[in-house]
């Protein structure tokens, strides 16, 4: 591929979703898009760059492009912490809301739903302090293929392994009776969470509020302006009292001073109290 | 938890008729830092429990003398209900047959094929690894 090529595929990845691809992602974009060239008959990375690059691309290619250069990795209950954290502040969090209300809980950026589906495991456990307060899971992504997985809630063999342990994986899974050695969610852990579109880059306001936001794992393919942009449209949808969860690599130091990170809670952010209070 | 675990996360006894799997598993579980010992069936298992008791056991099911099974609920008769940590680690993936290992004493399952990063993740489940920041 060309450099001018590579340029044309990189600038519009960005504009389109925040993700960052430098050069050395070059082996990257060859793999990752050469299913969808065979698929579409495009003849090179070239002749995609030159199609992409006309002054209004197809709105179809361009998307599928870009879904096909995220990076979807994940696992349930990934890195631990932000899940011990979230235990032991859910209860109090959710007794705070009047009766009838429903907690809301964010994951941006979820993925195949994972972690989603981590949140209402965690829900489940605890409906007893919970004072029958309903808890609403939002999962949203930019790539429609990986959304309809988490939709569907039916995980692999490999997938069940990572991060799940087995006594959960028995009391909250069953085997697929269609076969293929998968795993589905119980469905009444798969009614708790919704999963829609949404690009972080969009105004998030529509979604409403919540008392939990994870973001996580995602912030690290951006550059600094929309990290910092991202962090304060995310800071904008979370509740007074809410929690913000970022990725273990990920942090709010000199991107926003909406955010502060909870002293001793690696990951974990709140609104800056004296803003709680006027908020 | 117990943190001198996490420093040096203990013994390991391998247990599979499989010297393929026994050798695959031995070089995982010593890239963590185990001292691995093996045996081929859970006869030689329950020996070796006896001569010197492991952190933990990576059982597979079906095996020639004695079944993974039949080891765990000796095991369990013999040592109690906590140690050696024992981790099922076998093809057999239907959900009747982990609960049953659950029921017999078992801590973890893993369903064969099984990768580093699997096993990895099940040992930081029974807090023999500290969880990793993936
Ligand atoms: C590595 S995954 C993280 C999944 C999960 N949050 C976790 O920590 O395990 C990153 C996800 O971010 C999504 N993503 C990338 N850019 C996005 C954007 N601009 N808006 C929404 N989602 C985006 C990708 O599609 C991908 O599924």
């Amino acid at each position: 591929m060309t450099p001018q090529g590579f340029d044309v595929v990189a600038r519009l990845v960005k504009a389109r979703s925040g993700l960052v691809l430098t050069p050395d992602k070059l082996y990257m974009l060859e793999t990752r898009l050469a299913p969808m060239l065979r698929q579409q008959g495009i003849a090179s990375l070239d002749a995609l760059a030159l199609r992409l690059g006309r002054g209004a691309p197809e709105e179809r290619l361009a998307a599928a492009v870009t879904e096909a250069l995220t990076t979807n990795e994940t696992s349930f209950f990934r890195d631990g912490t932000p899940f011990e954290h979230l235990r032991k502040v859910l209860p109090k969090l959710t007794m705070a809301r009047p009766p009838g209300a429903a907690v809301r809980i964010w994951s941006a950026a979820c993925s195949t739903g994972q972690e989603a589906y981590s949140v209402a495991m965690l829900a489940a456990e605890l409906a007893p302090q919970l004072g029958g307060r309903r808890v609403e899971i939002l999962g949203t992504d930019i790539a429609e293929e990986i959304l309809a997985r988490a939709r569907e809630g039916a995980f692999t063999q490999f997938e069940v392994q990572r991060g799940l342990p087995v006594q959960m994986l028995v009391k909250y899974f069953r085997q697929d009776p269609a076969g293929g050695g998968r795993w589905r969610i119980a469905e009444p852990l798969r009614a708790m969470a919704r999963f829609q579109s949404f690009n972080l880059l969009g105004d998030p306001r529509a979604l409403g509020t919540f008392d939990v936001i994870f973001c996580r794992n995602v912030l690290i393919y951006f550059d600094p302006p929309t990290k910092a942009q991202v962090l304060a449209a995310v800071a904008s949808r979370l509740a007074p009292d809410g929690y913000l969860y970022l990725g273990g690599a990920e942090t709010v130091l000199g991107l926003t001073d909406r955010l502060v990170p909870v002293p001793g809670q690696r990951g974990v952010h709140e609104l800056p109290r004296p803003a709680a209070l006027t908020a | 938890m117990d943190t001198d675990r996490i420093s040096a996360p203990g013994t390991c006894l391998v247990v599979d008729d499989s010297r393929t799997v026994r050798r695959a598993a031995r070089r995982m579980l010593e890239a963590q830092g185990f001292i691995v010992a093996e045996a081929e069936d859970g006869a030689q298992a329950l020996e070796a429990c006896r001569a010197d008791l492991p952190d933990l056991v990576l059982l597979d099911w079906n095996m020639p003398v004695m079944d993974g099974p039949s080891f765990l609920r000796a095991a369990r008769a013999e040592f109690g209900p906590d140690r050696p940590v024992v981790m099922l680690c076998t093809t057999e993936a239907a959900l009747e047959r982990i609960l049953e290992a659950l029921e017999a004493g078992a801590q973890e399952y893993v369903m064969k094929p099984f990768d580093e990063t699997i096993l990895r993740d099940k040992l930081a489940q029974v807090g023999l690894l500290p969880q990793s920041p993936a």
